[in-house]
């Protein structure tokens, strides 16, 4: 299956691809392509032009800079889960970039292109938009920095200009945390489709029993197309915990309504709280309280359908947070 | 408006002219006629077109022709080295991982990457690392323990064709 025609640039540099965008109407950037190709062969974009920004290895870098990460815009996904850096400076981002699609996309698919594309259910949006990052957004009158939650302006568009290029995403580290007790942690649970969501599964965790849990942890939660693994609802969840009482709370969702958003009604029931499933239960009741936004529906997954899975990958996540299983 | 492009494909070096639009596939298989890797669901998601770029497993069907210039293809027909099989087309055939074979290609092009990455996976580790392939025939178990069975034979003999297809990937050629 061929794309429509178009012509090709290749940039070699960002100041290049910035002006190839001026001099180009009707152009695309195309960094893994994992996004943008997919739609031209399906002929839901159709540019004219493409420039190819895939060669500039300035854009390829992750770095920490004190209490953020800095990671260029054409970092692979693959390249994220296997960081070290990452790792250890917000475990979060390295668990959910090794779990978008599968590994030969994950070796492509880059975190600016992802994000650059805006679908609503996005992996990385749903979860940069709970970990408050920023995008730095570069013109041909130099860079600026955008708040995630001025990013996604709708479905498949943002805050990029016309002639701008996305040049790196940073991300606040998260502070360590520990588990004094022997309840399993969630990290290497699986992030590649909560096939189950919790239908039928009693969770006889509702007494508490979550002595000790300190500092900040995030987890992410996600139901998968089935042959895709692309994301169909997410929720990922920020939460500063002290002596099992949330201090605060920061709660995304994605694939809800037509950008992700932050679930503050959820945000706002579980703060103040102690961490309990009871608890965690009942606060993910009020997701659909105050999204700003009529939900959405596809083919796959209608609106009603994803109103009923959206607080469950949220409570997944928030499960996973405090170290209870799901299952 | 045709771009020339120069790849080196399983070590030697092709240049042509391609338009823009065409797939990392079409020229494989149409140009070079290398008709080894297949095309199944043409969308991202099935696996048979993988072939390794620069060392790293790529859905062939989504990436253009340009986008590998300068870069290092290895299809299933730059596996064996010498007249040899590479040991995981040796662990395929010995453990018969496959039915009807469609999907064959990609899944040894993926597992010569999973297993260059972690060289002693559990079967699970080989089932998440075959996310990415698609065996419509559903004969997964000894595409699994073909996997396995590759990873032993790998780790006793480590310097033997793997070596030598890894080392002409690194460097292009």
């Amino acid at each position: 299956m061929y794309t429509p025609e178009f012509d090709y640039h290749k940039a070699g540099s960002v100041a290049e691809a910035i002006a190839l965008l001026i001099s180009h109407d009707d152009a695309r950037l195309l960094a893994g392509g994992h996004s943008l190709l997919p739609l031209m062969r399906l002929r839901l974009a159709r540019p004219s032009t493409l420039i190819d920004i895939g060669g500039l290895g300035d854009l390829k870098s992750i770095s920490v800079h004190g209490d953020a990460i800095r990671i260029g815009a054409l970092t692979t996904h693959g390249e994220i889960a296997a960081s070290h850096d990452v790792r250890h400076a917000n475990s979060l981002l390295a668990e959910v970039a090794g779990g978008i699609g599968d590994p030969q996309v994950r070796n492509r698919g880059t975190i600016g292109g992802n994000i650059a594309h805006a679908d609503p259910a996005s992996d990385w949006g749903t979860v940069l938009t709970a970990l408050e990052a920023s995008v730095e957004v570069q013109g041909a009158n130099g860079s600026r920095t955008v708040a995630i939650g001025d990013f996604f302006q709708g479905p498949f568009a943002t805050a990029v200009g016309e002639n701008e290029i996305i040049t790196a995403v940073t991300v606040p580290t998260l502070t360590h945390h520990e588990h004094d007790t022997g309840h399993g942690h969630g990290h290497g649970h699986d992030e590649h489709g909560h096939d189950d969501h919790g239908h039928g599964h009693e969770h006889d965790h509702g007494g508490g029993g979550l002595a000790a849990l300190h500092g900040e942890v995030g987890e992410y939660a996600k139901m998968s197309h089935p042959a895709s693994f692309y994301p169909v609802v997410g929720g990922a969840v920020i939460v500063n915990v002290e002596n099992s009482r949330c201090v605060s709370a920061r709660v995304a969702v994605g694939g809800l309504v037509p950008t992700p958003v932050r679930a503050r009604a959820v945000e706002a029931a579980l703060t103040g709280q102690e961490l309990t499933a009871d608890n965690i239960a009942a606060a993910v009741n009020h997701l659909a309280d105050d999204l700003g936004a009529a939900i959405i529906g596809d083919v796959f997954a209608s609106a009603e359908y994803r109103r009923v899975v959206a607080p469950v990958e949220v409570k997944h996540a928030l499960f996973h947070a405090i170290g209870l299983a799901h299952h | 408006m045709k771009v020339p492009i120069k790849v080196t494909v399983n070590g030697k070096v092709c240049e042509s002219e391609v338009e823009p639009r065409t797939l990392l596939v079409h020229f494989l298989r149409e140009e070079l006629g290398l008709t080894g890797t297949k095309i199944g669901c043409d969308t991202s998601q099935c696996g048979a077109c993988v072939v390794r770029l620069d060392g790293a497993t790529v859905k062939s069907c989504t990436c253009l022709a340009v986008q590998a210039d300068g870069m290092a293809v290895t299809t299933i027909e730059g596996l064996a080295q010498n007249g040899n099989l590479h040991p995981v087309q040796e662990a395929f055939w010995d453990n018969h991982g496959l039915q009807c074979g469609y999907c064959t290609a990609g899944m040894i092009m993926t597992v010569t990457e999973l297993l260059q990455r972690n060289p002693h996976p559990s079967a699970d580790e080989v089932r998440a690392g075959l996310e990415g392939n698609i065996c419509r025939c559903t004969g997964y178990h000894n595409i699994v323990k073909a996997t396995l069975a590759a990873a032993e034979t790998m780790a006793a003999a480590p310097a033997s064709t793997t070596a030598t297809t890894e080392a002409t990937e690194a460097t292009g050629g």
